[in-house]
């Protein structure tokens, strides 16, 4: 086979594929094979690149050349300029927010140059579908390793000493985790991967099965030498079609070469993977209620001890770890526990991947050390707030994490710095949020989440998060009255100490911290009847400033209610018994001459 | 493919090393065919064509074969930059396929550079 000079590895992730990727992929083809160069350049698909806000994307192998936001209509252009003549396109390459002109080299980017890969090592470089393409890149050696050079308790030591922590949410040592399993004397035992990724603004785990599904299957293998299982389950929500299909692939793959089933690798381990559909809980991110799922049961968490590791699946002892931290496994194995611990702060080592969202400029997917701070991961990385508004605070963890102000953003992170300031790191979701946030809503909108989430089994969690939630509904509609505030913190701590699981015990968590934080705000809701930000609809009436308002229109023309009146270039006014308060006016308007108080 | 060995993945990673390379800018020697209109109307996508075959049955899983635009010495095309890693890059000029069989048995696998087909040994300034 003629070798190729060029690969274009085209994101093929959930969220470029959305916007089209397969689509650029039939233009590429079509135009390769138009100017007969279907010999010279490939076309490679590959799990998500991470850059998810300038999707579709594509990186130029070898020159590294990052293009975004592709249109099928770019196509042409594109491969006859840059992949016929050799002038990359520079129209479609990534220009930061603060600098006039594009940055042709990935590496060069903000975005991708403050990242360290190590559960994402191979994000962009192989096609996941490919087993042969993980290889070459360096997979299955940690396997082998650990199969032809270590015994179960130096890999338990090896991954204990590397200070690896779940990547789930609770931060639990990994490798104390492994030895409570292979301590155990029952048999069979169990690995779960849990791919349920129960957090909605967390992509992390379904990205690196699109993106790299041997490294799961290979943490996985290694963790059942460690532990002595015999049979693991990924059980991965029915949401995530395209990892899964991914995933049954490489399963398929690894047994194939004797890397699943019966003597691994010709040695003495017999281990096999099977996926287990799961239809999606929030509550299933605590183990207990996960393994009841994935026996076909409701999910529901019930009291430990006994821990999964005693007695889990089906009742046997029974290891659990998230999909992030089963991809760092073979990397801890490869390189070293003297390696991993180097990265990172005290308590938390090696690096976490975050789904950076909300009002920031580069929303997508990163992987960090351990002790970034929030600046770094929200401006340096994340490009700063969308239309340059001013920050307010940025909400970690997931619905049940707490909301950081900008008086912390020099925080360093790890899983007790959270913590401390009345948050967590959970999976590693990110939301960042705008001066245009109105704190109060935002806990609102988080309970009422969270309500519909709980389980149900524990009364301080089902009654109590309804009740805050009832609350805070009263506070954003004007009805809030004094003590309002001391009763949400109350029942706060009720409902933490009496739940079950951490559903119940961080439930609180967006009320608590934006109390903290954003007490003022709470008090003019409830004291004044105002909204400072401008959200709450009983609280925020719309008005045109006669000064401002040209008369253009347009607020007039787009709203649904017919509420705005006025001459052409004559101010403008919104009867206030039609509006309906949806905004559309302030949205439309250019001249800022529509009044939110 | 039938189960593997540990000693197998070895020999997957050498099969695959060309496509690795490539992706990951790792490289001996960088060929680079100027893609100009020039070099096309002189005939570079010959070039690439035989630059191509001449690293496919040589094995060079270390050479990384790119294009780039014209370099803007029209009359002299189809041109080429050769450049070994941890040395100056050297342009070719007025190549047909024997030039280029040539330069690459002798520049790109010896390390000798072919004086009489090569332009000037270095680049232009930039900035």
């Amino acid at each position: 086979m003629k070798p190729y000079r060029t690969h274009v590895m085209l994101c093929a992730g959930t969220g470029c594929v959305s916007n089209g990727a397969f689509k650029i992929k039939e233009s590429l083809e079509r135009e390769i094979e138009r100017h007969n160069l279907q010999d010279e350049v490939a076309v490679v698909m590959t799990g998500c690149n991470g850059f998810c806000a300038q999707g579709p994307v594509a990186v130029v192998k070898p020159d590294e050349v990052f293009y975004q936001l592709l249109s099928e209509d770019d196509i042409a252009h594109l491969v006859e300029e840059h992949f016929l003549k050799g002038r990359p396109v520079r129209k479609l390459m990534y220009t930061p927010p603060a600098e006039k002109a594009p940055v042709p080299k990935m590496s060069d980017i903000g975005f991708f140059s403050k990242q360290r890969l190590i559960a994402l090592r191979n994000r962009g470089m192989i096609d996941p579908e490919q087993i042969d393409e993980y290889i070459a890149r360096g997979g299955y050696t940690a396997l082998v390793k650990a199969l032809a050079e270590m015994t179960p308790t130096q890999i338990v030591g090896e991954i204990k000493r590397s200070g690896l922590r779940g990547r789930g949410g609770a931060g639990f040592p990994t490798g104390r985790k492994w030895e409570l399993v292979a301590n155990a004397k029952r048999i069979p035992k169990y690995l779960v991967c849990n791919a349920d990724e129960g957090d909605p603004g967390a992509f992390m785990d379904r990205s690196i099965i699109e993106s790299d599904p041997h490294s799961v299957l290979e943490g996985m293998i290694i963790g059942a030498k460690a532990t002595g299982a015999t049979h693991g389950y990924v059980y991965i929500r029915n949401e995530y079609p395209l990892a899964r299909e991914r995933l049954a692939k490489a399963i398929a793959q690894a047994r194939e070469y004797g890397l699943l089933g019966e003597n691994i690798l010709g040695k003495d381990l017999s281990f096999d993977i099977s996926i287990q559909q799961g239809a999606g809980a929030f509550v299933c991110g605590e183990e207990t209620s996960l393994i009841a799922s994935l026996e076909g049961r409701a999910p529901e968490p019930r009291v430990r001890p006994p821990f999964p590791a005693e007695s889990g699946v089906w009742q046997a002892p029974t290891n659990i770890n998230n999909v992030e931290t089963w991809a760092t496994v073979p990397e801890i194995i490869n390189k070293g526990a003297k390696w991993f611990s180097s990265i990172g702060t005290e308590t938390s080592k090696g690096t976490k991947v975050f789904s950076v969202v909300g009002k920031v400029k580069n929303t997508g997917l990163v992987e960090v050390p351990m002790g970034i701070t929030l600046r770094e991961i929200v401006f340096d990385i994340g490009g700063g707030i969308t239309d340059d508004k001013k920050f307010k605070a940025v909400q970690t963890g997931g619905p049940s994490g707490g909301c950081i102000p900008e008086s912390l953003l020099d925080l360093p992170i790890d899983y007790e710095k959270l913590a401390e300031v009345g948050s967590i790191m959970g999976s590693g979701g990110l939301i960042v949020m705008d001066e245009d946030t109105c704190m109060v809503d935002v806990a609102r909108y988080f309970l009422e989440f969270l309500r519909d989430e709980s389980c149900g089994k524990c009364t301080a969690c089902r009654e109590g998060i309804d009740v805050m939630y009832n609350i805070l509904v009263r506070i954003c509609e004007g009805n809030g009255v004094e003590g309002d505030i001391e009763q949400l913190e109350d029942l706060a701590g009720a409902v933490k100490d009496a739940s079950l699981c951490a559903l119940g015990g961080t439930a609180p968590n967006p009320v608590l911290s934006t109390i903290r934080y954003f007490r003022d705000e709470y008090q003019s809701h409830i004291q004044d009847k105002r909204c400072p930000a401008g959200v709450c609809k009983a609280l925020i009436t719309f008005s045109i400033d006669p000064d401002k308002c040209k008369g253009c229109r347009l607020c007039a023309k787009n709203c649904p209610q017919e509420a705005v009146s006025g001459q052409a270039k004559e101010p403008h006014t919104i009867d206030q018994d039609k509006c309906i308060k949806c905004g559309v006016c302030a949205d439309v308007c250019k001249f800022d001459a529509v009044l939110i108080v | 493919m039938s189960k593997i060995k540990p000693e197998d993945l070895g020999r997957i990673r050498e099969k695959m090393a060309r496509t690795m390379n490539l992706r990951e800018g790792a490289a001996r020697a960088r060929i680079t065919v100027h893609m100009g209109t020039c070099g096309i109307a002189a005939g570079a996508r010959q070039i690439m064509s035989t630059v191509l075959n001449l690293v496919e049955q040589n094995g060079g899983e270390d050479i990384i074969v790119t294009t780039s635009g014209c370099a803007g010495l029209c009359s002299r095309e189809p041109m080429m930059t050769v450049e070994l890693k941890g040395q100056a890059p050297v342009k070719y000029v007025d190549l047909d396929e024997g030039k280029t069989g040539r330069i690459f048995s002798e520049h790109v696998l010896s390390g000798a550079i072919v004086k009489e087909y090569a332009l000037a040994v270095g680049s232009e300034r930039i900035g």
